[in-house]
C-alpha cells in the first residue's frame, strides 16, 4: 500500500468511463441495519437541512460498517437520499472517517509541533513497533496532526480516550491493553478521575 | 505574577458540568437576565463596549462583529467555533469538558444579541468525552427550559446542536467550518460576502470561539466596565494561554492581558528544562511567526505581539528550548500544513508541498543556498494569495524562521551535503585507517 501522508488513496487509479455514475439508490430496495437507519433519521432530525447530517451520518455508518466502505456509503446515501458518490467526496476529505478497511477502532499518536518538541516521534516509532511485534490487529495505528492535548504531550488518542504524557516505555503496556481491549494506563486519562498532570499544582 | 481567575474560577469545583452545581454558583443568572430583563440592544451593547476581543486567532472586537448581523426576520444562526486544531492550543478542551454550561449560556447570551434562533457548537471529532459532555449539559438545559421553546419563559426561541466534527483543522476557518457544519468538504468561501451577511444556509451568522462566548455571562453578570478595568488598552480581559514544548510544567493559565511573556513562560510554566534556555517561542500557536528570547520582556497583549511582528492568536505559546534544531522544527510545522490543506488554492496546496519537499531536500543534504531563497520567496508567494489564511498560517512563521535562524539553515545544508559526500565516496584510504584502528596501537 502506498504511503496515504504522501500519496491520497486512489491517486494513481484511473476512473472507470464505461460506467454509469450511481443515482440516488431507492430506498425500497437497499437493506440498512435498523440501528443505522434510526442513527441516521436521528441526525437529520436535529438539523434545518438534512444535508448537515452528513458528518454524524457517516460516523455513524462507520460505527457499523467499521470504515467507509461502498456498502456503508450505500446504505447512508439510500436514508440520506443523496448519490454515494457525494458521501464519498465527504468521506475521503476527513481525516476520521476511513475510506480503507484498516480497523474499526484507532490508536492516533500526535506527533504535531508541541509534541514533537517532547520528542514524539520516538514514542510514536516505538508503538508502532510494539504493534507489529504484538501483532496488533483490527487498529488503525498512526500519527495523527495535533489532538490538542499539548500540555499531556506526547500523548496518544485511544478510541477518544486520551492519554499522556507518554514515553517510550509505556508503549507495550499501552499496545497490549489495546489488544487486549482492556482500559488503557489506568489513571493516566484525561477524564479520569482526579486525573493531573505530573508537574500540576490543582486539578485544573 | 500569579493567575488571574475568571473563566476557570470555578473549575476545581467537584461536578461543575452538571447544572446543578453551575447553577448553585450562579450559573444561568446572566442568561435569564439578557432574555428576561435586557433588550437584544443592550446585550449587545454590554458586548461591544466591554471591548472583548475574539480569542479564536483573529482578535476582532466580538461585540462589533454581532452588530454586524443585519436585523430583520429572516433567519439567523450562531455559530461556536470549538473545533480547535491549532498545534499548541488546547483551551477550549479544558472549558468545555470542565464547565461546558459555561459555554452553553455564553451561547444563549449570543444568540440573544445577534437575534439567532438557532445555534451550533462545532466541537473538533477527536473530542469525543468533551462533544458527550457538551451533549448531556445541552440536555440538561433543555429539560430546564434554558433552551427550546420561549426560554427561560421569554418570548426567545433558541435551538442548540452539538455538531461533531470528523478531523479537519481548515474547518476551524469560519467559512469551511459552515461548509462543514452544512454537510460537505470542508473547503473555505470567498469573501465578502461574510458569515455575518450571508453565512451558514445563506443566513446572517454570528462565529465566535468557545474562550469568547464563555466570556460572555460574566460581562453580562458584572457589566463592560468591570470588563475593562481587566487588562490594558484595548485588550481587555483574561486570557485563558496554554503553554507547551519544552517548558517543565505545561498547562492552561489564566492571565490578565498585558503580564509579560517571560512571567507566563518562566513565572507560570516553570522556564525550558535545567541547563536549557529559551530559543525561541510561537507566541500564538504554531501559525504566529516566531520570535526569539529577545521578545520574552514584552507584555503579552494582541498589540503589542502585532508590533513584534507576530501575533497573541489563540493565545498559545509553544517553547522551543536550544537544544532543538530548527530544520526538523520547521519540516514538521510544514508537513501540518501540508497535510490540512484542503487543496482549493494553488498558492496553498502548492507552496506547503514545496516547502515541505525543500525542507525535505535539506535534511537529506540535498539543497544549496539558493534552496533557502527559493523557499523564502514560495513563502512571500504563498501570503495573501488564498481564500483562507491556513497557507499563511505556514508562510509566516516559515518565514521567520529563515529570517531569525538564516546561519542555522546554512550550516543544517553544509552540514548535511558534507555528510552525504562522506557516506557518497568514502575517504580515499579509509578502509586501511579503519583496520588500523581496529588493529590497535602497534
Amino acid at each position: 500500500m502506498p504511503d496515504r501522508r504522501t500519496f491520497p488513496l486512489g491517486w494513481d487509479a484511473a476512473n472507470d468511463l464505461a460506467k454509469d455514475p450511481g443515482l440516488v439508490p431507492d430506498p425500497a430496495e437497499v437493506d440498512v441495519p435498523e440501528e443505522l437507519r434510526i442513527a441516521i433519521l436521528a441526525a437529520m432530525a436535529r438539523y434545518p437541512d438534512s444535508r448537515s447530517a452528513t458528518l454524524p451520518a457517516l460516523a455513524s455508518a462507520q460505527k457499523v460498517h467499521g470504515w467507509c466502505s461502498p456498502l456503508a456509503l450505500h446504505q447512508t446515501a439510500a436514508v440520506m437520499q443523496v448519490t454515494p458518490a457525494y458521501l464519498s467526496s465527504v468521506a475521503t476529505f476527513y481525516d476520521m472517517l476511513r475510506t480503507e478497511p484498516i480497523g474499526d477502532r484507532y490508536l492516533f499518536v500526535c506527533t504535531s509541533v508541541a509534541c514533537h518538541l517532547r520528542d514524539a516521534k520516538a514514542v510514536y516509532e516505538a508503538i508502532a513497533q510494539e504493534a507489529r511485534d504484538q501483532g496488533l490487529e483490527g487498529v488503525d495505528v498512526r500519527e495523527f496532526e495535533c489532538l490538542g492535548a499539548c500540555d499531556m504531550a506526547p500523548m496518544a488518542s485511544v478510541d477518544g480516550r486520551y492519554v499522556g504524557p507518554l514515553a517510550q516505555s509505556d508503549a507495550r503496556e499501552l499496545v497490549s491493553a489495546v489488544k487486549e481491549k482492556r482500559q488503557v494506563l489506568p489513571g493516566r486519562g484525561l477524564e479520569d478521575p482526579g486525573f493531573r498532570l505530573p508537574w500540576s499544582t490543582s486539578d485544573a | 505574577m500569579p493567575e488571574t481567575k475568571v473563566l476557570t474560577a470555578n473549575l476545581h469545583e467537584p461536578d461543575l458540568h452538571t447544572i446543578a452545581v453551575y447553577e448553585r454558583l450562579g450559573g444561568y443568572a446572566s442568561a435569564r437576565k439578557a432574555a428576561l430583563d435586557m433588550a437584544p440592544e443592550e446585550v449587545l451593547e454590554q458586548l461591544e463596549a466591554s471591548g472583548l476581543r475574539g480569542r479564536g486567532g483573529a482578535g476582532f472586537s466580538m461585540g462589533k462583529k454581532a452588530s454586524f448581523v443585519p436585523k430583520g426576520t429572516m433567519d439567523k444562526y450562531l455559530c461556536c467555533n470549538a473545533d480547535e486544531s491549532e498545534p499548541g492550543a488546547f483551551k477550549d478542551r479544558l472549558l468545555m469538558q470542565k464547565n461546558p454550561h459555561q459555554l452553553v449560556e455564553g451561547c444563549i447570551i449570543g444568540s440573544i444579541a445577534a437575534g439567532a434562533n438557532r445555534a451550533f457548537i462545532f466541537i473538533r471529532g477527536e473530542y469525543e468525552i468533551q462533544a458527550k459532555i457538551l451533549d448531556a449539559a445541552v440536555e440538561e438545559a433543555r429539560a430546564k427550559g434554558y433552551l427550546g421553546e420561549g426560554i427561560f419563559g421569554s418570548k426567545f426561541d433558541l435551538d442548540l446542536v452539538v455538531h461533531r466534527g470528523q478531523g479537519a483543522y481548515i474547518c476551524g476557518e469560519e467559512s469551511a467550518l459552515l461548509d462543514g457544519l452544512e454537510g460537505k468538504r470542508g473547503n473555505p468561501r470567498l469573501k465578502p460576502p461574510f458569515p455575518a451577511n450571508q453565512g451558514l444556509y445563506q443566513g446572517p451568522t454570528l462565529i465566535n470561539n468557545v474562550e469568547t462566548l464563555c466570556n460572555t455571562p460574566a460581562i453580562i453578570e458584572k457589566g463592560a466596565d468591570w470588563f475593562q478595568s481587566i487588562g490594558v488598552d484595548k485588550s481587555t480581559g483574561t486570557k485563558l494561554v496554554s503553554v507547551s514544548g519544552n517548558v517543565q510544567r505545561p498547562g492552561n493559565y489564566e492571565i490578565e492581558l498585558g503580564i509579560s511573556v517571560r512571567d507566563i513562560v518562566y513565572g507560570l510554566a516553570g522556564g525550558p528544562p535545567e541547563g536549557r534556555e529559551v530559543k525561541g517561542f510561537f507566541p500564538g500557536g504554531s501559525s504566529a511567526p516566531v520570535l526569539t528570547a529577545d521578545s520574552l520582556d514584552l507584555p503579552y497583549t494582541f498589540e503589542s505581539m502585532a508590533e513584534a511582528g507576530s501575533m497573541l492568536g489563540s493565545g498559545s505559546i509553544i517553547v522551543v528550548d536550544d537544544s532543538q534544531p530548527i530544520v526538523p522544527l520547521a519540516l514538521r510545522l510544514a508537513e501540518f500544513y501540508r497535510h490540512e490543506s484542503c487543496g482549493k488554492c494553488v498558492p496553498c496546496r502548492e507552496g506547503t508541498n514545496w516547502t515541505v519537499k525543500t525542507l525535505e531536500r535539506i535534511e537529506e543534504g540535498e539543497a544549496t543556498p539558493m534552496d533557502l531563497e527559493i523557499m523564502a520567496e514560495v513563502q512571500e508567494n504563498i501570503i495573501g494569495n488564498c481564500l483562507c489564511v491556513l497557507g499563511d498560517s505556514m508562510a509566516m512563521p516559515i518565514g521567520s524562521m529563515i529570517k531569525h535562524f538564516r546561519p542555522e539553515f546554512e550550516e543544517h545544508i553544509e552540514d548535511a551535503r558534507a555528510g552525504k559526500d562522506r557516506e557518497a565516496v568514502p575517504a580515499f584510504g579509509a578502509g586501511e585507517l579503519a583496520a588500523a584502528a581496529e588493529a590497535g596501537p602497534a
